[in-house]
């Protein structure tokens, strides 16, 4: 019994640092019709960069080390983000399959100076003191606690987007423009800054979920393929642009990873993926998406 | 349409006329021919869950032609790097593009146990080409149907574990392990290696296997934690591994653990975090350890570590590293006996490699059998902390072991191939 509660509770916390990831995606993909393929690569960026300034911190014994990394991986994640809408997305606005090629193409120079500068060899963050060891929880005993703190930290995320979203100018403009981009234009708003702004946002989070991942499990060449895999499965199970089905579909494939480890190793794979094509063909748009 | 096929007799023809001339040339001047550079090409993984091993093969190869000023029997070596992601499909497009583009004569790589299988059946295609084994270490990669031009001087996943499976019975008493692996065919070789003699023994073994990539083992740990496993047989590599042992960590294990033989290596220890502490004291087995007592060896560390440690080299060469280097020795060895000469389709070569007898880095002995595979010297390794680092200190070292550990081949061949649902554990 209590191993079938350590299976849920470890689907559950991979499913908030999937929900982290993928409501970057979701939230670029939902106002930019953008298919970000370079979401994984801002992930990777912000790991290795925000690694670079936990390192030196860490070893001189620094409290906050954890904590500048995290804030150094998110704002590079950010401005990386911004840049790229404005110098290279930006101007083929609506042409999808342009956007998509052209991230490809990012994603791959990224990884390959990620390789040239920090070389192969495997990073991984620790959690300050507060936040590492463990916890004792009800039907489980000793759990990690840096794994509920993520769960902490994706529920935040996910009231964040929900405020930002439904209570802020912002977040009025960002739905007015996934209805109608030319009408928000002509209403007088710079739908151009706001496409940076929603690009930036998203990267940001790419960018937590990276330095949050990073404390989770190491950090390698390939983190980048892995996590972009993860964001359109999750994203296509739960709805494009929807950050309600966002986690939901982080839900469903972080317990189908951990059920499948669990009793049927082999085939854990093909149970995600099972549950995508099952979506797709019941429901295209998403369990959770708009038709 | 007339028009065109006579233009294309014509072209085919002057092709003729201009092959027919640079034959003539070369029958005029052979040395010219003989002193044109030998192209090398490198496979192996610079992406993927390898990426570490992968660099430091290509640490090790530069090292070592550097030192022979990349010259061999009076040619000149050309080496052209490619690089892969430890998948077998990505693998054969980059040896294709080595062959067909860049025209390299002899190939030296790949890094995994599916890549090499994949590498040994592309070698049956070619012809007049050589594929060499980078550190690929699925056995069935020269056991079963192997190619004629297809040859590892390093040797195999089951070689590495010879003597682990009788220690943990015999010396450390345990009867029953918790075996988590990797599902592809190297974990495959080296579970099948450890169950040979420790199943043969009374021992019994449950299996755990996880694809290749995974990342989070909490759940599998869950299990093996509550089991009643007297100890944990790890055999994942590269980041895997790490995942593995920080989760293990963190989840308070406290089994003893029995590492496969990419676990106990410096792209492991080099890493930094709670991993460390869970292993020193692991016990594994395999083709190198950081400490050995032999002179070859030590000379062979500290030239690399004068190379490389300030350019983000190890401690102490990888496995991978020795892995080529022991490969890349074989090639030097047989390219020196025939003096660079690779005409007649490599014929003269490939009798050389095949004769080939190389003292590897580790000071081993290395010659091949008639399956064209290594019969070499393997270590037991204990990690243990010495000045502060991490180290894997070989203990024992069996040597001359051969790819079916001792037994028959026809016996050993009766067996089936080592795969998830033939781990070795046969009555």
């Amino acid at each position: 019994m209590d191993l079938a509660a350590t299976i849920v509770l470890n689907g559950l916390t991979l499913a908030a640092l999937y929900f982290i990831v993928a409501s970057g995606f979701s939230l670029i993909f939902g106002l930019m019709r953008v298919v970000n393929m370079a979401h994984g690569a801002m992930y990777m960026v912000a790991g290795y960069v925000g690694y670079s300034v936990f390192e030196p911190l860490y070893d001189r014994g620094a409290w906050y080390a954890w904590y500048a990394g995290l804030g150094v991986g998110v704002a590079f994640a950010a401005a990386f983000g911004a840049l790229v809408q404005k110098l290279l997305l930006g101007w083929m606005q609506g042409q999808e399959l342009r956007q998509a090629l052209v991230t490809i193409g990012l994603s791959i120079i990224v990884a390959d100076q990620l390789l040239a500068v920090y070389g192969g060899t495997p990073r991984q963050f620790f959690a300050p003191d507060a936040i590492f060891g463990s916890t004792q929880v009800p039907g489980i005993g000793g759990y990690p606690t840096f794994r509920l703190v993520q769960i902490g930290i994706a529920v935040a995320v996910g009231l964040g987007l929900w405020l930002v979203l439904n209570r802020t100018k912002l977040g009025m403009m960002i739905r007015a423009g996934v209805d109608d981009r030319q009408m928000l234009g002509a209403c007088g708003v710079n739908v151009p800054l706001v496409g940076v702004a929603v690009f930036s946002l998203g990267a940001a989070l790419a960018g937590l979920g990276g330095v949050i991942g990073a404390t989770a499990q190491p950090l390698a060449q390939g983190a980048d393929g892995r996590f972009l895999l993860i964001s359109l499965v999750v994203v296509i199970v739960g709805g494009m642009g929807s950050v309600t089905g966002t986690a939901l579909g982080a839900v469903l494939i972080g317990l189908a990873e951990q059920i499948g480890q669990a009793m049927f190793p082999t085939y854990s794979v093909i149970l995600t993926f099972v549950i995508m094509v099952a979506v797709l063909a019941l429901r295209p748009q998403g369990m959770l998406g708009r038709a | 349409m007339t028009i065109k096929i006579s233009r294309r007799v014509m072209l085919l023809g002057s092709a003729g006329l201009a092959a027919g001339g640079l034959a003539a040339g070369r029958i005029a001047a052979p040395a010219i021919a003989q002193n044109a550079p030998i192209r090398l090409g490198g496979l192996t993984t610079l992406e993927g869950p390898f990426a570490t091993g992968g660099q430091d093969a290509y640490r090790c190869i530069q090292m070592e032609l550097e030192r022979i000023n990349h010259t061999v029997g009076g040619r000149k070596i050309e080496f052209v790097r490619e690089s892969s992601n430890a998948q077998a499909d990505v693998a054969l497009a980059r040896a294709r593009k080595l062959v067909e583009q860049d025209n390299v004569d002899i190939i030296l790589g790949p890094l995994s146990g599916a890549e090499g299988i994949a590498l040994r059946d592309y070698s049956r295609t070619l012809s007049g080409k050589t594929i060499v084994n980078g550190s690929s270490g699925a056995s069935d990669t020269t056991l079963r149907n192997p190619s004629p031009n297809f040859f590892r001087f390093s040797t195999d996943g089951t070689q590495w574990m010879a003597g682990l499976g009788r220690h943990v019975y015999q010396t450390l008493g345990i009867r029953e392990v918790a075996v988590t692996a990797g599902d592809y065919a190297f974990p495959y070789a080296q579970v099948f290696g450890f169950n040979l003699e420790f199943c043969r023994l009374g021992g019994r073994a449950t299996h755990y296997w996880a694809p290749l990539g995974t990342t989070d083992f909490t759940s599998q740990i869950a299990q093996i934690n509550r089991s009643n496993a007297g100890a944990i047989v790890v055999v994942h590599g590269g980041t895997d591994g790490l995942a593995f042992m920080t989760q293990y960590a963190q989840a308070g294990g406290n089994k003893p653990l029995i590492g496969g033989s990419i676990m106990a290596d410096q792209t492991m220890l080099s890493a930094r975090g709670p991993h460390r502490r869970v292993m020193i004291g692991m016990i594994s087995g395999g083709p190198i350890a950081d400490v050995i007592d032999d002179p070859t060896w030590r000379d062979f560390v500290e030239r690399y570590r004068k190379r490389w440690l300030n350019e983000g080299g190890f401690q102490s060469p990888s496995i991978h590293g020795v892995n080529y280097t022991t490969n890349l020795y074989g090639i030097l060895h047989a390219l020196k006996a025939v003096d660079g000469d690779l005409s007649n389709n490599q014929a003269a070569f490939q009798q050389a490699l095949a004769k080939a007898e190389i003292t590897a880095p580790t000071g081993a002995t290395v010659k091949l059998d008639h399956n064209r595979q290594a019969i070499s010297d393997i270590f037991l390794n204990r990690i243990e902390e010495r000045q502060g680092n991490a180290q894997v200190v070989a203990f024992d070292r069996a040597r001359a072991i051969n790819q079916t550990l001792g037994m028959p081949e026809e016996q050993f061949l009766k067996l089936g191939a080592p795969s998830r649902d033939n781990p070795g554990c046969v009555a």
